[in-house]
């Protein structure tokens, strides 16, 4: 009796929280094909299109606004970002968890002090330095500020991977003669590359999901991101372009939720080396 | 100190000691310029009568902006709300993070599907989730309000009153709540993730053994998976309030505050200041207000994770 019970709420469980998390998307995508005359008419069903859809708003956010623009920013803003992120994080993890002493294993905290100062307490003198550096206005600006939100989390992250590695694995290619260094290169990171994948993804996603900076530090569309340029470009004052706003929406998320979803059992590796709890362990 | 511990002290040369200062220097450089230099400015900033117009570091005023800024009507509300949706959110996403990984933690078929379904949320800017959840919440055309008309709990003479709308984000707690929703929605995959991190890393003979002792599913959570689960649920609660204490986005594209200050969070409102109404001084001494807030929160965090990790049965 029991088992039977037990797999009817496993299976319910699993429907709720799937519909929790679809059906805003759900929403959205049927928005985005909606002809004006259907959307905003209250006595329709709004689930289902009363006129035929229409591909009019997608057509638009491509040709009428500068949604391809914020695209290529975001992605180029993006891949900049997880580059810098690694060259930071990756060496940096590794000397605090192998070659500057003792202290450097337990500066877990340390880092998670600096992630502690969100973008919201730093923007306004951010502001100053990115003026200060004439890079106000551009993309420049906020790759330069990105891995601030990146490298700590990145290099926390790492750290508990090498930390958790084999000591003896690099002592033994120190023996057969490779330096430090070819130690790191040819043990240490083949090894923590489920920490380096995590950190690609987080890194990425973290940088397109910003919007403080990105609406603070830039004001022209040429150099907007997705994630400040929709709303700037398709709310103009109380005019929503709802049908273009889900489509814009929906051609970000979708291919990314694939390739974080495929993705998703080697996110979950990535946390499992390190817990709060392994920086406590001497 | 244990053998392979010696050996390794051992071989931590001079040399080695270079290269390590050499591979954590460009980090260190990076973040003290653009965290370190900023956080001082910020506090710099905020005892100075610097604008927009006259950014330039001087006209000490002292603790002015701080006690102009605490005088506010605005002020209360916003350090309210800043917590309330906080602490809302966290709870409730860590009490769904913790149920989802129970059942993610098995295999099934369909599973990777279901993780592409169940990470969608997390793969939208934020930005972009608000704009989604204004319109799925609109005053008008919400197809909530209308599945709530159509199941007779909403409209003329039903439990949720005459009008015809809800009306969410015009409303105070209505629109917190919903802001709230909006930060768990978007949050919970991150979170389930960590989660999960920590339950499969639980072994599997504790359950067998736990089972064979005739413990049913709630003996098993309370006693078992939750304690072993709470140095992770401290990491995965730190990083939630991290990111729904520091973001402004979803209140500014969703409620900006309204009406009057009734939603208003600490971020967007040194936002508001600072940035739009040009007062860069008492921008930034409402947004150093959060810094003590976060401080005692991640301390509280970490003490009890690490209670949690000597307590148990590590070697």
């Amino acid at each position: 009796m029991m088992p039977v019970l037990r797999r009817l709420g496993f299976y319910l469980g699993l429907l709720l929280f799937t519909l929790f998390a679809v059906f805003p998307i759900v929403w959205m995508v049927i928005t985005a094909f909606k002809q004006d005359a259907d959307l905003y008419d209250v006595a329709n069903n709004p689930f289902l299109y009363n006129l035929p859809p229409t591909l009019k708003h997608v057509t638009f956010l491509f040709t009428g606004t500068n949604y391809p623009v914020f695209l290529w920013n975001s992605l180029f803003i993006g891949i900049l970002v997880v580059i810098i992120t690694l060259l930071l994080a990756v060496p940096a993890a590794y000397s605090l968890s192998r070659l500057v002493g003792h202290w450097g294993e337990r500066s877990g905290i340390a880092i998670f002090l600096v992630y502690l100062i969100p973008p919201t307490l730093l923007f306004i003198p951010l502001y100053q330095i990115v003026t200060f550096l004439r890079a106000a206005n551009t993309v420049w600006a906020l790759v330069l500020v990105y891995p601030t939100i990146t490298v700590p989390f990145c290099t926390w992250l790492l750290l508990g991977f090498f930390k958790s590695l084999p000591r003896e694995l690099e002592e033994a290619a120190l023996i057969d003669g490779c330096s430090r260094w070819q130690a790191f290169v040819r043990v240490a990171l083949p090894l923590s590359l489920p920490g380096i994948a995590t950190c690609i993804v987080f890194a990425f996603a973290l940088s397109l999901s910003d919007y403080i900076y990105a609406t603070v530090f830039v004001s022209s569309a040429a150099s907007h991101t997705v994630s400040a340029g929709v709303p700037t470009e398709l709310i103009r004052g109380d005019i929503y372009y709802w049908q273009s706003l889900m489509a814009a929406a929906a051609i970000v998320t979708i291919p990314l939720a694939v390739a974080y979803g495929l993705l998703f059992d080697r996110l979950v590796k990535g946390f499992q080396s390190d817990s709060a709890g392994s920086e406590a362990t001497p | 100190m244990s053998e392979a511990e010696a050996s390794s002290r051992v071989g931590l040369g001079d040399r080695d000691h270079m290269l390590g200062w050499l591979m954590l220097g460009p980090s260190l450089i990076y973040i003290a310029a653009l965290v370190g230099l900023p956080f001082f400015l910020a506090i710099a900033l905020s005892v100075t009568s610097a604008t927009v117009g006259d950014p330039s570091i001087h006209g000490f005023v002292g603790l002015g902006n701080f006690v102009q800024v605490l005088h506010e009507s605005a002020f209360p509300l916003a350090l309210r709300n800043s917590v309330i949706v906080t602490l809302g959110t966290l709870i409730l996403t860590l009490v769904l993070a913790t149920a989802e990984s129970e059942l993610l933690v098995r295999d099934f078929r369909g599973k990777r599907l279901l993780q592409i379904l169940l990470i969608l949320p997390w793969a939208m800017p934020v930005s972009l989730a608000a704009i989604d959840w204004l319109w799925l919440l609109d005053s008008e055309f919400s197809p909530v309000d209308w599945l709530l008309r159509h199941m007779h709990l909403l409209g003329p003479g039903s439990p949720l009153g005459p009008a015809n709308h809800l009306y969410y984000y015009g409303k105070e707690w209505l629109g917190l709540g919903a802001i709230v929703m909006i930060n768990v929605w978007r949050l919970l995959p991150f979170a389930t993730i960590i989660v999960l991190a920590g339950r499969t890393s639980i072994p599997r003979d504790i359950f067998e053994q736990a089972q064979v002792d005739g413990a049913g599913f709630f003996r098993t959570l309370f006693s078992i998976t939750l304690p072993a689960l709470l140095p992770i649920l401290m990491v995965a609660s730190m990083f939630t309030a991290l990111l729904v204490f520091g973001d402004m986005a979803v209140t500014a594209l969703t409620t900006r505050g309204g009406p009057g200050y009734a939603t208003q969070v600490l971020p967007y409102w040194a936002y508001l200041k600072g940035i739009d109404g040009g007062a860069l001084s008492e921008g930034a001494a409402v947004a150093l207000f959060m810094f003590p807030v976060l401080l005692v929160g991640a301390i509280l965090a970490l003490r009890m994770a690490y209670r949690t990790d000597s307590q148990g049965d590590r070697p």
